[in-house]
């Protein structure tokens, strides 16, 4: 039966635009990173779990295996887990099952992205994800689909492009505090600022879209006696969900990510939460652009369906609220970068330091004893969920 | 609490496929294997799928994998390996105990692959070796010298693995590459990469394949054909072709797990017959070896004396290995799989082994990883 899972080291590289680190070595960055933290010798780590988006980007086959002896896993088991966007967050869910099932005692994750060996851009590779036949003949990339769905949440719920620019203004700034952060990503921005940034694809504006990154995270996870034996500070994974929808996204009314719910709604059930808005107590949902964190935490259940942006108004998902749900205390993927697999993994992380109190100051306000993290990719299909408490 | 597997459905592999889509053979495994299961796809708790997007063609593939498996708004993910290693996933998250089925899909349509070698390159190290722009299979061609060299085997060793694989793939009857073929006609087939040949290479091949495994609960309301997954395991070595040795050091880390787990001490006595990666003549001798099914420096000679026969004492390849069924690529380890299951239940028909109680199903990923799985089988009941 299910094994509590604990969390033992995270580490991340700085995310940047063009890095000349390869990815193996990205990866070796964090994976270095998260072992020290752990006070471990990757000889005494069981298993490897890799995760990373699309081998387009790259331009190499079987990318998990080339990225294996750089994440650690020489003469180890090791396995990658894909759910696009969705991986990030998905890997310590791998993670968290090779454990809890008793198959290994000591798990280290490593997700690694280098976006930019893709030229001329990374978009172009997004092509490749579509329909052979009836959609990719089109040209299109992730921006056209997203300024759909876009369009379609605004519509149904009547929200003015103004509040969704204040997504971007608040990670953005949540963005400055973190380390990690990508140059000249975060910033002080102001709804007009956002607004008056190129359109991309209408209404996405470019200060709505994450940018493209390089970058690698990684966490050690283990089981809960080692973890007794390792940390008197410990932070368990309280459940995990994930949830994929049918491939023909055009047949869905794309206002509402009904698989983030249904991923959402697996883990509640699994950490036994039956109120989250009042037992989740700092969230990170995915902000690829920035309609997504409202869309995602409207999904998670943290907010009636087209509530999100009237409650962001209202500063209830701001970093210092004390009656709110801190949201994206990290700066988001709009405000740190998006190094995909690994930008999911880096909100698993914020979390885990929220609720150590070593977030420094990016700390939330209010007191907290529970956080979530959340990622989606696919067509707007996938949705996975991860539940930390202390 | 144990797992097992309690269905299964094939699409059976075949030299080219241009009149399916590859949902489609997704989809005549599934109903298969729920039929066989006597489930509904919502009885469903969890997918796994496996694939590799530049074999598909195609970004992020797990977007395309859940209609045609009925696994709509369930839990599924993808897992970039060979089919047994995506069975160490769905067991894990059976023993979890969060989940009571689950379902594992792998298919291959390596007919819509223009050029294999070009994917095979596309997987070599961008900086180091793809510049070489030598033929991706000079990787096997040299393994295999270092293999044969290191042993003291020849080329003729190797071929006796053809001989025999596609000898039982025709006694067997469905398999797609089944024929006689004498080991000294491989040493004839024209050399791909010295002392690789044409007929050393298993010839690629399309299908589909589709398990339901589930806990012991679900399995125990099923009176017969039950199947037990003893021990599994998982490994790798190194991507990088410039440190291997010639052995299968992936399997032996995986071996080591799936015997550990399945109390196994000496499996040359307790298994009574081996579904091993062929993908390569030398593959079957090197595998064989790593698994510890011979003494390293033996298994050429053990096979030339019919140890390995369907009349020996540990049979392998039972229904013609990837040579008779073709290189099915993550799939394969999904066949080996189900050929296996076919064996326990007795339903092997020609090539049915008498009653046999354990088996072992090793996979490879193919060129150019070094990842590889194990599972140990046993029936009950």
């Amino acid at each position: 039966m299910a094994r509590k899972v604990g969390i033992l080291g995270a580490g991340i590289t700085k995310f940047m635009r063009r890095a000349k680190e390869t990815g193996k070595e990205l990866a070796f960055e964090a994976a270095k990173h998260a072992l020290e933290e752990a006070g471990m010798d990757i000889n005494e780590i069981d298993c490897v779990v890799i995760s990373t988006a699309p081998d387009a980007f790259d331009g190499v086959h079987m990318k998990g295996d080339w990225l294996s002896d750089g994440a650690g896993a020489k003469k180890k088991p090791f396995m990658r887990s894909f759910v696009g966007g969705g991986s990030g967050v998905f890997s310590i869910i791998h993670g968290w099952y090779l454990v809890s099932s008793g198959f290994f005692d000591k798990c280290l994750i490593v997700a690694e992205e280098k976006m930019s060996s893709c030229m001329p851009h990374p978009q172009g590779a997004f092509n490749s994800i579509y329909d052979q036949f009836i959609e990719r003949p089109l040209g299109v990339n992730l921006l056209w689909i997203f300024s759909l769905e876009m369009m379609r949440y605004m519509k149904v719920h009547k929200i003015p492009l103004e509040t969704i620019a204040l997504v971007a203004v608040k990670n953005k700034k949540n963005g400055l505090d973190h380390p990690c952060t990508q140059k000249g990503i975060s910033g002080e921005y102001t709804v007009n600022d956002i607004l008056n940034s190129e359109i991309i694809a209408y209404p996405v504006h470019r200060l709505m879209v994450s940018p493209v990154t390089d970058g690698a995270a990684a966490m050690v996870i283990a089981a809960e006696h080692e973890v007794k034996r390792r940390t008197d500070k410990p932070i368990w994974i309280e459940g995990v969900g994930f949830c994929l929808d049918t491939s023909y996204w055009t047949n869905r009314d794309l206002y509402y990510p009904k698989y983030v719910e249904y991923a959402a709604r697996m883990a509640y059930e699994m950490a036994g939460i039956k109120d989250p808005r009042k037992e989740i107590h700092v969230v990170e949902p995915y902000d690829p652009f920035a309609y997504k964190e409202l869309h995602h935490l409207e999904g998670l259940l943290l907010a009636d369906k087209g509530e999100a942006p009237k409650l962001l108004e209202k500063g209830f998902w701001d970093r210092d609220t004390e009656n709110g749900i801190p949201s994206s205390p990290s700066g988001g993927l709009l405000g740190v970068g998006n190094p995909i697999a690994a930008a999911g993994l880096m909100r698993v992380i914020e979390i885990y330091l929220q609720l150590k109190g070593e977030a420094g100051k990016r700390q939330v306000k209010r007191e907290i004893k529970r956080g979530l993290a959340q990622a989606w990719g696919d067509l707007m299909q996938v949705g996975t969920v991860v539940i930390l408490s202390k | 609490m144990n797992v097992y597997i309690v269905g299964m459905g094939i699409s059976l592999p075949k030299k080219s496929s241009s009149e399916f889509s590859f949902r489609e053979m997704i989809y005549e495994a599934a109903i298969k294997a729920y039929k066989d299961a006597n489930i509904e796809p919502k009885n469903v708790d969890i997918f796994v799928s496996v694939s590799e997007d530049f074999e598909e063609g195609t970004s992020i593939f797990d977007e395309y994998v859940p209609d045609q498996l009925g696994a709509v708004l369930k839990p599924v993910h993808t897992i970039c390996a060979d089919a047994l290693t995506g069975l160490v996933s769905i067991y894990s998250l059976i023993k979890t105990g969060h989940f009571k089925i689950g379902v594992l899909e792998a298919h291959s349509k390596l007919s819509n692959v223009k050029n294999h070698s070009h994917l095979f390159a596309m997987g070599l190290d961008p900086v180091y070796i793809r510049p070489l722009e030598v033929n991706p299979y000079f990787i096997a061609g040299l393994e295999m010298a270092m293999f044969l060299d290191s042993r003291g085997y020849d080329e003729l060793d190797a071929a006796f693995v053809v001989s025999k694989n596609k000898s039982n793939a025709l006694t067997f009857g469905r398999s797609p590459f089944g024929t006689t073929i004498t080991p000294e006609e491989v040493l004839f087939s024209e050399p791909v990469s010295e002392p690789l040949k044409r007929l050393d290479i298993s010839p690629n091949a399309d299908g589909a394949c589709v398990f339901v495994i589930a806990n012991e609960e679900v399995a125990k309301e099923r009176k017969k054909d039950l199947i037990r997954i003893l021990g599994l395991g998982f490994g790798g070595f190194t991507p990088n072709i410039e440190m291997w040795r010639g052995d299968a050091e992936y399997l032996e880390v995986a071996s080591k797990k799936a015997y550990s787990m399945a109390g196994i001490k000496n499996p040359i006595k307790e298994i009574d017959f081996a579904e091993i990666d062929d993908t390569f003549s030398y593959k079957e001798l090197q595998h064989i070896e790593a698994l510890s099914l011979s003494r390293v420096g033996e298994s050429a000679e053990l096979l030339k004396e019919g140890f390995y026969d369907l009349d020996g004492e540990l049979p392998v390849n039972t229904t013609g290995g990837n040579m008779g069924n073709g290189n099915l690529s993550l799939m394969n380890g999904a066949r080996s799989l189900y050929d296996a299951v076919l064996q326990l239940r007795g339903h092997a028909g020609n090539v049915q082994l008498l009653d046999p109680e354990t088996a072992l199903v090793a996979s490879w990923k193919g060129l150019p990883s070094a990842s590889g799985a194990v599972v140990i089988l046993k029936r009950e009941g």
